[in-house]
């Protein structure tokens, strides 16, 4: 469905991505893990034509997308949870979602679309009229969870959405993107928590210092000695 | 004495108003294009010619003129956003200022050039008509000029809070990279912002024309008002340029009246120093 050729990018001169490549089966759930720092966010901002892609491809469902303007990689389907969520803060929880649907296509279905969003996550309905900046960091990683499923994804990037949750909520989230996973949504799921994200992929990459340096199946990077060593600290 | 302090508090808030809709445009553009337009008074001087102008060639009623003049004012801002200001977006603040205020010196030039520095206004039959009830006067034009200023900077705000664009304006302001991430087309709303910015401060030229002068130069009398408006209501809040306005108009009137007019600059001063010293996130900014 989506795939990286040799991609490299830069912030200013200095080299964040080298010669990265990976590739995503359609309707699976393929993982990226690495310590911080190690290029994760930069690989989705790559991917989203936030950062320039300075050489390789990228292709999605069979078009050339690397170096498209932002919002047309959105409406092809490719969509970004970012790192830190990035709410709209001064925007009541319905507002943002609204924005989630800006793009034609999910305009369209956007009631539609929100009864699921609502359905995945009630307490978003029960503050609604709340402004997103007022929410709890949980409630947070859930309206940002639920404005990118508004803009009808075919493929869902998450970047690190456990970040700074606490544990019951760590499980909760991954248990989210099973189950969104589970209703034909592809998902490209950034972590640097290794142990739960290598348990739901099916596939995974382990990026170090922009390159990446492993990649397999989600079971067996998990058993990877490597791996182990460096990321599970055992 | 009474009388006199409720006519001065109709004189300011009228007053108030024109700068209220001159400084919502100059806090759009700073607030989403994280831009300060130095060139701003320059298109509120355009606005007042072109008003002017409509009247004295075919005779077309300065209020009626804002049918023209905001559209035509729009279009104008979209082609300087898409020639002068897109190319300096992302460019160090420095060179943003040069490239504004480079705009602003250009434009004094070409007016001066074209029509001299003759000052100009326009006189309507309606031009000295006052209401007057309870000891009270207050001048028919002022009256219409804030009447629509209200009422433009009201559409304003509503677009901004129900339209699909004006939300995504609104969301790019506050968290761009999501902005973009959510499918918004940064470049098409930052000229958006920016045509809709310099409409409404050529409206303000238009409703001007009747109570003003027209001259080259006379943007920066009114851009200083600006900037102290936009730093009082708080850079990035449009409620608080129509508050802040209304505010300086009220400030510019007791002063006028109790200290003298001459004196209304160093007014505008001190408040400026005081917003800095005391809120500097203004009274309405959210840091
Ligand atoms: N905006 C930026 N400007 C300059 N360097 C950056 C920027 N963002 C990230 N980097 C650098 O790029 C490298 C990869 O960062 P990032 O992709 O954010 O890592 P990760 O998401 O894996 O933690 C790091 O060395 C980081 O310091
Ligand atoms: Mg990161």
């Amino acid at each position: 469905m989506l795939s990286l050729e040799n991609i490299s990018a830069y912030y200013g001169d200095v080299q964040a991505l080298r010669d990265i490549s990976l590739r995503i089966k359609e309707g699976k759930i393929v993982t990226i893990i690495g310590s911080n720092g190690a290029g994760k966010s930069t690989t989705l901002n790559t991917i989203s034509g936030v950062l320039r892609c300075a050489s390789g491809k990228i292709e999605f469902l069979g078009g050339r997308i690397e170096n498209l303007p932002p919002h047309q990689i959105v409406e092809l389907g490719v969509v970004q949870i970012p790192e830190a969520r990035l709410l709209f803060p001064y925007m009541t929880v319905l507002e943002n979602l609204e924005l989630g649907a800006y793009t034609p296509k999910a305009r369209k279905g956007k009631e539609q679309n929100q009864e699921i969003v609502f359905g995945l996550f009630p307490v978003l309905e029960e503050r609604k009229t709340q402004l997103a900046g007022t929410l709890s960091g949980g409630e947070q990683q859930m309206l940002a969870i639920a404005r990118g499923l508004m803009a009808r994804p075919k493929l869902l990037m998450l970047d690190e959405p456990s970040l700074g949750l606490a544990p019951l909520l760590v499980k909760q989230v991954f248990g989210t993107v099973k189950e969104i996973n589970a209703q034909g949504i592809t998902v490209l799921l950034v972590e640097q928590n290794v142990f739960h994200s290598l348990s739901i992929a099916d596939e995974a990459y382990v990026l170090e210092n922009g390159r990446v340096v492993l990649g397999g199946g989600g079971k067996e990077i998990l058993e990877n000695p490597r791996v182990k060593e460096a990321y599970l600290g055992i | 004495m009474l009388a006199t302090v409720i006519q001065l508090i109709i004189n300011g808030l009228l007053l108030g108003g024109i700068y209220a809709l001159i400084s919502i445009g100059l806090t759009l553009i700073f607030g989403v294009l994280e831009i300060i337009n130095f060139a701003h008074g320059e298109f509120l001087m355009l606005g007042m010619y072109a008003s002017y102008w409509l009247f004295q060639l075919f005779g077309v009623d300065p209020y009626l003129s804002l049918l023209m003049v905001i559209p035509t004012f729009f279009l104008v801002g979209l082609a300087v956003q898409r020639i002068i200001i897109q190319p300096i977006i992302n460019a160090p603040p420095l060179n943003q200022i040069f490239a504004t205020v480079g705009l602003s010196l250009v434009l004094q030039n070409v007016a001066l050039f074209f029509w001299k520095a003759d000052y100009r206004t326009v006189r309507t039959a309606y031009s000295t008509l006052c209401l007057k009830t309870g000891g009270l006067m207050i001048s028919l034009p002022r009256l219409v000029a804030f009447v629509l200023a209200i009422a433009m900077i009201s559409a304003l705000l509503m677009f901004l809070k129900r339209t699909y664009t004006g939300k995504a304006i609104r969301a790019l302001a506050q968290e761009k990279r999501a902005a973009m991430l959510m499918g918004i087309n940064v470049y098409r709303m930052y000229q958006i912002a920016f045509g809709i910015g310099i409409a409404c401060v050529g409206a303000a030229g238009a409703i001007l024309i009747p109570i003003y002068y027209a001259f080259p130069t006379v943007g920066a009398l009114f851009v200083l008002i600006a900037f102290v408006v936009v730093i009082l209501g708080g850079y990035n809040s449009l409620v608080g340029a129509l508050i802040g306005g209304l505010i300086i108009g009220l400030v510019e009137a007791f002063s006028g009246f109790f200290l003298s007019p001459h004196l209304k600059e160093a007014v505008y001063f001190v408040i400026f120093i005081l917003i800095l010293l005391f809120r500097p996130t203004g009274l309405f900014g959210r840091g």
